[in-house]
């Protein structure tokens, strides 16, 4: 047993890569099962706000829902259905569960904590971002049928309307922070999170990113009422379920970007006596933005296409650019060299 | 309005009609239910149809109902020209009928010869007359000439025969057992596959292609088995074919088989959300047959029980409206307060959608003790919650922009396309039969009827709503001035009859045992009915040859009529505006297929 011990204090290299692994795995592992188990949270939630129960009969408060359903959606025959263009509708779902789980890299969930300390990290998930159109417009189009191209095609033009400005919303903290670096953001928003002085942004922020992950009221690509499914209406099976995973995924990473950008991240009161309270700060506030989407996706109805477009386009879009001038000037006159 | 026998006046519209195409061109006939009818030979009726239209003051600018019936085995035609079939069309002046109470309806007749006869369309004239004449010649083969596509509507492409006609048996185990093979599955499904070009569509511009988009029979939005092809230019509809008859189960067909009587159940699912509403005008017009006249308990009773279901209708419509423009929430709300309104319901009929509770005559039980407090209980809370719903989805911003402007038609558009209902109200005219023509002592209730001006998706909505609060004001009335009494007409036809004398003197058994097995005997006629039903104006329109069994029963919806306006109004809109549209419609397909 020291043998070992002392083996791996001889390679501290390699002990720091093991340990970022097994930290990776961590997070990695929780993120899937936090995006799990907000099924079960959302279904719960909604039922709250819609007078009705949800699911509550498999496990203590019908906790064991999803795991029932997970086992379902395993073993459900992988279907393929004759007309697809079978590649491409194999790894569209591939494509939307994976770049969702790598977006979340950058993301420190507790001091020292997060899968990838980048300099560019914010970059890089943006960069992301853009990729993550592909997987619904391939799954659209790969579908070879009507509806899923329509849901494509809305997909496409809504995400990239709204990715134009989900990076520039951001612009703002990066200058106020001077970093693209997710921990320096988080460190540089001790005393004030950036919430009160970036509140365009955040608002701007907050609304690209239900549009990009496509919830309500921006779930258009999905829309039930109008397109069935949009574009996963031929999926099944795990397929579909990476999917709606994914979507998930999307939302825990959404409400994480908000939590590490403009609410101070893992910063809470009380760190510094118990080190272990910043992870649970981060999750609260996480969960809190969480639950307000699904808040959001019980209050509202869903615009129409042309009207989502006009709204990104003509309000979010001069809004966010106000702001990112805005601090600019800001940062320029109270700044050193001013 | 004239009882049969008596020489009622000649009404003003046929004596106009008399002096512009002289009196010789018609045959007047005496119908119980007092609508001037007059038979037309064939070759003038789009002729007279046009100068009803566009000849005459206060036009008849709605074409109601066009129908038809096998007049072969009919026995009791006393002082109608001979015919094999008769087409039956019934217009609507709502001017005339704003008037004067029933002075809008006009009904005319064209007798037809021969086994499979034609006569001309009348689409020229009116364009409603396309469905109409199609489901004539689908159920009759009734061939319509310069029809722009005849074609069936309302069963499969590949039926054989016409069912309405009496040749043709009324019950599946008079034909030989069903089979369907490969090969047969393989032909009908062959034969629903949409061709553009027999609708004169093109496939594609010089530039582009169109898409054409199958939307349902299966559609979370269809709001039952509808099936309607819309053709697309990216998501803006340039044109649309609905395509119907897939909840076609032949119910009028099967009023050529029940007794009386036993046909009542079958009424409740026509409109399936609209419960005893659809008892109503189809009893109505039995009772207008037999002349019983109903005592005010039941009147009043009927009443309640309508309004009941008109709430529970409205607030269907108003959570399936706010879930198709995407708001998840109020629906389950609105379930909830369907249920409320069920328990009352269930508590007073024994049944929650579906009761068949009015009989003959009256209904079929008394109240229960203790309904008042049930009743009152409902009008308490109702009206609280409907206030929220204001907030929670009426006022919301998202859903206005989604439904404001959108899909509008003006009253001249609704006329012309059958519309009634809250649909033709939104546009601006107040028009309900229940005060326009009050019937089953509607004359006694003091409400008002909502209307609103835009006649587009959102006014359709609040002119719902409002007539939910009406609906509550009407059953508060009915609770505070319920009339003592019987709830059964004491008349000989009353179904099932009354028994108190039967164990007192062979005759009265004997007359009650017959009711009892094998219905009542109603007098031969013809009488038609309308109510203001939850989704626009209903009607049966019943002939009785004197038998124990109707000898054709035609059910006129308002949903058929307004299924057939969508491709007129939705042109140029998007796909999610047609499926405001189509909840804003608030049709169900059982009343549409029949």
């Amino acid at each position: 047993m020291s043998a070992i011990l002392d083996w791996f204090t001889a390679h501290p290299q390699f002990t720091a890569a093991l340990i970022a692994c097994v930290k990776a795995i961590v997070i990695l592992l929780g993120l899937i099962l936090t995006a799990a188990w907000m099924i079960w949270l959302e279904r719960r939630l909604l039922g709250l706000w819609q007078d009705r129960y949800g699911p509550n009969r498999i496990g203590p408060f019908g906790l064991g829902q999803v795991i029932a359903d997970m086992i379902k959606i395993f073993f459900k025959e992988d279907w393929l259905p004759p007309f697809v263009d079978k590649a491409t509708f194999v790894i569209a779902p591939l494509i939307a569960m994976a770049l969702m789980l790598l977006m979340f890299a950058v993301i420190p969930v507790a001091p020292g904590w997060g899968v990838a300390d980048l300099n560019l990290g914010l970059l890089l998930m943006m960069a992301i971002a853009g990729l993550e159109v592909y997987a619904v417009m391939l799954g659209g189009w790969a579908s070879n049928s009507k509806y899923a191209l329509l849901g494509g095609l809305r997909v496409t033009a809504q995400t990239v309307s709204y990715e134009v400005f989900m990076g520039l919303s951001l612009m703002g903290v990066v200058m106020q922070a001077g970093s693209f670096n997710l921990r320096d953001i988080v460190e540089a928003q001790h005393g004030l999170w950036y919430i009160i002085p970036q509140f365009f942004g955040f608002c701007t922020f907050a609304i690209a990113g239900v549009a990009v992950v496509h919830r309500t009221p921006f779930d258009l690509p999905e829309a039930e009422s109008e397109l069935a499914s949009g574009f996963h209406t031929e999926y099944s099976g795990m397929k579909f379920g990476m999917f709606f995973v994914g979507e998930y995924v999307g939302i825990v990473l959404v409400s994480a970007l908000l939590v590490t950008l403009f609410f101070g991240g893992w910063r809470g009161p009380f760190i510094e006596a118990v080190p272990a309270l910043a992870f649970v700060w981060f999750a609260l506030k996480c969960l809190f933005f969480m639950s307000f989407f699904i808040l959001l996706r019980a209050a509202l109805p869903r615009p129409r296409y042309d009207q989502l477009m006009g709204f990104g386009w003509k309000v979010c879009l001069p809004l966010t650019l106000i702001n990112l001038l805005g601090t600019a000037a800001v940062l320029l006159l109270s700044g050193p060299g001013a | 309005m004239a009882d049969d026998g008596k020489q009622a006046p000649v009404p003003e519209i046929v004596q106009e009609l008399f002096n512009r195409f002289g009196e010789n061109s018609f045959t007047v006939q005496h119908t119980r239910d007092g609508m001037p009818t007059l038979w037309v030979d064939k070759t003038r009726i789009v002729e007279v149809l046009r100068h009803l239209k566009t000849g005459v003051s206060r036009p008849y600018k709605m074409l109601y109902d066009l129908t038809a019936i096998d007049e072969r085995l009919r026995k009791h035609r006393e002082g109608q020209p001979p015919a094999d079939f008769t087409v039956v069309y019934q217009l609507l002046s709502i001017e005339r009928d704003m008037a004067r109470p029933y002075g809008g309806d006009l009904r005319l007749k064209v007798a037809l010869q021969g086994e499979f006869p034609s006569l001309p369309t009348v689409t020229t004239v009116y364009v409603n007359a396309n469905w109409y004449e199609r489901e004539v010649w689908d159920l009759f083969g009734i061939v319509f000439d310069g029809h722009p596509n005849l074609r069936r509507i309302m069963l499969p492409p590949r039926f054989q025969g016409h069912p309405l006609r009496k040749e043709h048996p009324a019950r599946a185990t008079e034909f030989d057992p069903f089979v369907l093979d490969q090969m047969r599955q393989d032909l009908d499904q062959e034969a629903l596959l949409f061709k553009p070009e027999e609708w004169g569509m093109k496939r594609g511009t010089e530039n582009e292609d169109f898409m054409f988009l199958n939307l349902g029979p299966n559609h979370p939005s269809a709001h039952g088995a509808f099936r309607i092809v819309l053709q697309l230019d990216g998501e803006e509809i340039v044109d649309c074919v609905p395509d119907i008859g897939y909840h076609h189960r032949g119910a009028e067909k099967m009023g050529e088989r029940q007794s009386w009587h036993s046909y009542i159940p079958y009424t409740d699912r026509i409109d399936y959300l609209g419960g005893v509403m659809n008892n109503l005008p189809y009893l109505m017009s039995i009772e207008k047959l037999a002349g019983i006249k109903v005592p005010p308990r039941a009147q009043t009773i009927r009443i309640m029980m309508s309004e009941f279901f008109r709430i529970t209708s409205h607030l269907l419509f108003y959570g399936t409206y706010a879930q198709d423009v995407g708001a998840m929430s109020p629906v389950f709300y609105m379930f909830v307060d369907r249920q409320k309104a069920y328990d009352v319901i269930e508590a007073v009929t024994g049944h929650r959608m579906h009761p068949a509770w009015f009989r003959i005559g009256g209904v079929a039980h008394d109240l229960p003790a203790g309904w008042d407090r049930l009743v009152r209980e409902f009008v308490e809370y109702m009206p609280k919650r409907l206030d929220e719903y204001q907030k929670a989805a009426l006022e919301n911003s998202i859903l206005i922009a989604r439904t404001r402007d959108i899909a509008a038609y003006n009253t001249e558009e609704a006329q012309e396309w059958g519309v009634t209902g809250p649909g033709l109200r939104a546009t601006g005219l107040a028009y309900d039969l229940r005060k326009a023509r009050p019937y089953c002592g509607y004359e006694n209730f003091d409400f008002e009827i909502p209307v609103a001006s835009h006649g587009d998706v959102y006014d359709r909505c609040v002119v719902r709503v409002e007539e939910m609060r009406q609906s509550i004001r009407i059953i508060k009335q009915c609770l505070e001035n319920m009339p003592e009494g019987p709830y059964k007409a004491d008349h000989p036809l009353t179904t099932p009859p009354p028994k108190d004398r039967t164990l007192k003197d062979i005759e009265t058994l004997i007359t009650h045992f017959l009711q009892v097995s094998w219905g009542p005997v109603i007098p031969h006629g013809e009488a038609a009915m309308m109510v203001e039903a939850t989704k626009g104006i209903n009607s049966f329109y019943l002939t009785s040859d004197g038998s124990t069994m109707s000898y054709r029963t035609r059910i006129r919806t308002p949903s058929f009529a307004h299924l057939q306006q969508i491709p007129a109004v939705i042109r140029g809109h998007m796909v999610p505006d047609l499926i405001a549209y189509i909840a804003s419609i608030d049709f169900v397909m059982a009343d549409v297929d029949r």
